[in-house]
């Protein structure tokens, strides 16, 4: 008889993450093809659809980035607390006050006033308002325990609704014919594009530069050393003298704030107005969720993987119109890909080795 | 005269016969023989470690014996899984409690028999958990929530579930140790009311004054050895207390006589709770000077896990005073002054004294992180870490193939090193260790007792917590004893009254 024995690797070498990696992808490809198939649609061809969609045009490559940079933002400040065991599943909510607080200055506290002091305040309070949104769950687990995963999630449809109250009530825009949006943002507040695409570079910049910031920090620093020993192994944190308070507050903060910066982006880069919630996230805050996995914690790699599944939303697009598809197939393979990486974590850990007993 | 008679033919309703059982090279149980008459209360008497545990595992089928033979009511019998012991009615209430705390006592029960339907019966079982609770004297509400109850209702709850469903042989294991003594004396009179109706008990204990008060018949076992099965009333305490320890004078380490010097730490009544709440540690006081080394012995649980805690500002102190030198510490405060002077090697070295995933240079500023040169401002500089591990790797032999690599590639020994290495790397004035050599082989253990007795021969106070008798007699200038969160005496190691000491550790009190 043969037996399948798990044994604990001893060195995981780069090399072998990126296979895995690559192969848990390929996996959730394949089961996905078999839903395909189940729809009759030829899965090869729709693969190629979504792939020449969104990388093989530099339009449609812009547009890959667009949706890259929400996802980068949001992906890397989750590398930061998933490194420190926290489970903030709340980017989501976090993203829609950054959009809040960046249509409050445009279109009401500093109205008229110049882009040059303007856009820095929208990035500058969206942060803010973003780790604000972050701030609730983190104390209450540092301060009382409370499992941050239920109320990060709770938060999100709360800041879903805050905003749909917004557009519905107070801030309906009054020449909008009714509809649940506000009004446009002067010129002022909105961000510069690329010529040509809705690149909103400012954001994407941010998104560089706070990539570099986070991985200096979770590498080269005490909070990003402590963060690291408090999601390793709490027990020894206490032993060396760790504040968890501090820890669980500054990560979520971060985390919240960048979040909080994706949501500035999407309003002021593309939108130009507060509109309802899905159309101004349609679910990066979630998908930011399996970025910081693919990338495996790593906050650079975020970068990467994030264009990866700005592609996988792009071609989700195409794909509703060239092969009648649902929107929701990038949903499902947003999921099937968490769910084979997640599965495929006891192949990062261990070699599987066949044993003749 | 007829009863009599009967008595001698009655089989023992449990007998193991040269009972083996080996972890890896360890000899938990060596050849073991064990006699449980009907309608008794038996004591298995030893130290932690003696293999009390481990040969009622085997008997309540959670250990499969590596040879030997087990007799039910004089009836060979094979006991595979708690299932089967079970079905020869035996039941075994465990030292921590077992129970789905957010489920009721009645329904934690109808958990446990198998023929219940969960839902349809749930009433019967309230019916029988109240019946038995009054039965034994054992009261508790069966709608009460697990996570409600204190320590001592939820070992009733545990009883109360063995004896419903159908134990006759009811295993305890150190069931007094959490208790408080009003819920202690309950629980001996529930106990009392079983045996009288026909029940037998085996109670696992380290203290000899209950072996004495509460049990028909005591087995002592020594490192996995019956030393002796007696009755309590042909035996006193301090026979009792050699049987059990049995220390015998091994060769003195060469130490130089301890020259005393300032006064480092003092601990000055001090009251700390465990876990759950209850008075761990009660009005302890002590001193340890400048230049020794000062032993506390003690079975574990008996406060010291709670003491260390303490004085090393990890749990909260709710009364008394800790200063290092003249420096109040009690409660955390002058966390960075307890840093700089303070070394710690922790109980359990792998949960707290090292990250695993972290590399070998990280864990070796893991309490020193925050100083320098480690630390500029808000950065590491990993240059000064690394050449610092280096530097360590070699003083202290730790094998390791790089300073990058994982804790979790180096052997026990190597990491109880690494923690040593961190710890002493900085000339602390006081030391903590707590078990520094459990679980370590020869040499490893030879080369940690050196080290630390070297800090203390250069000035350094060293405090010493350990079950090992040898240990704390070897390395100890002074050797206190704790038992139930009280130090019963303190001894000094010169002209030592080995027999005070083992009676101490008995809970017997000088």
């Amino acid at each position: 008889m043969i037996l399948i024995k798990l044994e604990k690797r001893q060195e995981a070498s780069a090399k072998s993450n990126a296979i895995i990696l690559v192969l848990s992808v390929l996996l959730a490809l394949a089961i996905a093809s078999l839903i395909f198939a189940a729809q009759g649609v030829d899965p090869i061809s729709s693969y190629k659809e979504i792939f020449l969609s969104a990388f093989a045009s530099s339009r449609g490559l812009a547009f890959t980035i667009t949706k890259a940079i929400p996802l980068a933002l949001c992906g890397i400040g989750l590398t930061l607390v998933f490194k420190a065991n926290i489970w903030n599943i709340g980017a989501e909510g976090q993203l829609l006050l950054g959009s809040i607080t960046a249509t409050w200055l445009a279109l009401f506290a500093l109205r008229g006033y110049p882009s040059l002091v303007l856009i820095p305040l929208m990035f500058i309070l969206g942060f803010m308002a973003g780790a604000a949104w972050a701030f609730i769950p983190a104390i209450l687990k540092a301060k009382l325990n409370v499992n941050e995963i239920i109320v990060t999630l709770m938060l999100n449809y709360v800041a879903f609704k805050l905003v749909e109250y917004l557009i519905y009530g107070p801030w309906r825009g009054a020449r909008e014919w009714g509809f649940p949006i506000t009004e446009e943002f002067p010129k002022s507040a909105w961000l510069p594009q690329i010529p040509g695409t809705q690149i909103h570079y400012p954001t994407l910049a941010l998104a560089l530069v706070s990539a570099a910031l986070v991985y200096l920090l979770m590498s080269r620093t005490k909070i990003g050393f402590e963060a690291k020993v408090y999601g390793l192994n709490p027990d020894a944190a206490r032993y060396a003298g760790i504040n968890h308070l501090k820890v669980i507050l500054i990560t979520m903060l971060i985390s919240g704030g960048l979040a909080g910066l994706a949501g500035v982006g999407e309003v002021a880069g593309i939108h130009h107005r507060l509109r309802y919630p899905w159309s101004i996230s349609c679910g990066y805050g979630y998908a930011a969720i399996i970025v910081a996995w693919l990338a495996r914690l790593n906050p650079l790699a975020a970068i990467p993987v994030s264009i990866f599944l700005g592609g996988l939303f792009v071609g989700g697009y195409s794909i509703q119109t060239s092969l009648n598809l649902p929107f929701s197939v990038v949903n499902m393979f947003n999921g099937l890909i968490l769910s084979t990486l997640v599965a495929s974590e006891i192949l990062f850990q261990y070699r599987i080795k066949l044993v003749k007993s | 005269m007829m009863e009599a008679q009967l008595k001698l033919i009655e089989k023992p309703v449990v007998e193991m016969k040269g009972i083996v059982k080996k972890f890896g090279d360890i000899v938990a149980n060596d050849h073991v023989n064990f006699t449980l008459n009907k309608g008794e209360i038996h004591a298995l008497l030893g130290e932690n470690g003696a293999g009390k545990t481990t040969l009622m595992n085997i008997l309540y089928g959670l250990y499969k014996p590596d040879e030997g033979a087990i007799y039910i009511n004089g009836s060979r019998v094979e006991i595979k899984s708690p299932k089967d012991a079970i079905k020869y009615g035996i039941g075994m209430v465990h030292q921590h409690p077992r129970l789905v705390t957010t489920l009721t006592i009645a329904e934690n029960i109808a958990l446990s028999l198998r023929e219940v339907n969960y839902l349809s019966s749930l009433s019967r079982v309230k019916d029988l958990v109240s019946s038995f609770s009054r039965k034994y004297g054992l009261r508790v509400d069966p709608d009460a929530k697990i996570w409600q109850l204190s320590y001592s209702e939820q070992q009733k709850v545990e009883i109360l579930r063995e004896l419903i469903k159908g134990a006759t042989i009811l295993i305890l294991d150190e069931p007094t140790a959490m208790l408080t003594s009003s819920e202690r004396d309950e629980l001996f009179k529930a106990l009392r009311e079983m045996v009288k109706e026909g029940k037998s008990i085996i109670f696992i204990t380290h203290k000899l004054e209950e072996a004495l008060s509460i049990s028909d018949r005591i087995t002592v076992l020594r490192k996995g050895k019956v030393v002796a099965s007696l009755s309590p009333r042909e035996v006193d305490e301090k026979t009792l207390a050699k049987l059990m320890i049995g220390y015998e004078v091994k060769c003195e380490l060469d130490k130089p006589k301890a020259v005393r010097g300032r006064r480092t730490l003092l601990v000055d009544k001090i009251r700390v709770l465990n876990d759950r709440g209850v008075l761990a540690v009660k009005d302890i006081s002590f001193e340890v000077f400048e230049g020794e080394v000062f032993g506390i012995a003690g079975v574990a649980g008996n406060g010291q896990k709670e003491l260390v805690e303490a004085i090393t500002g990890l749990r909260k102190v709710e009364g008394g005073i800790i200063k290092l030198f003249d420096v109040d510490i009690t409660n955390g405060k002058n966390r960075d002054f307890v840093d700089l002077n303070l070394a710690h090697i922790p109980e359990n070295r792998i949960q707290m004294g090292v990250v695993l995933d972290l590399s070998v240079e990280e864990n070796l500023i893991l309490r020193r992180y925050k100083f320098p040169p480690f630390s500029k401002g808000i950065a590491l500089d990993y240059r000064a870490i690394s050449s610092h591990a280096k530097k360590l790797i070699e003083d202290y032999d730790i094998v390791t193939k790089s300073e990058k690599d994982p804790a979790k590639f180096l052997s026990g020994g190597n990491i109880q090193r690494l923690i040593l290495a961190r710890e002493l790397s900085w000339n602390p004035r006081l030391i903590i260790a707590y078990h520094p050599t459990y679980g370590l082989d020869v040499a490893a253990t030879s080369y940690i007792r050196s080290m630390l007795l070297s800090r203390r021969n250069e000035g350094a106070a060293i405090l010493l917590i350990s079950e090992d008798l040898d240990e704390i007699v070897q390395m100890s200038d002074r050797i206190a004893v704790m038992y139930e969160g009280e130090i019963l005496g303190i001894m000094n190691s010169e002209n030592l009254d080995i027999n005070k000491l083992e009676l101490m550790i008995g809970g017997v009190r000088p």
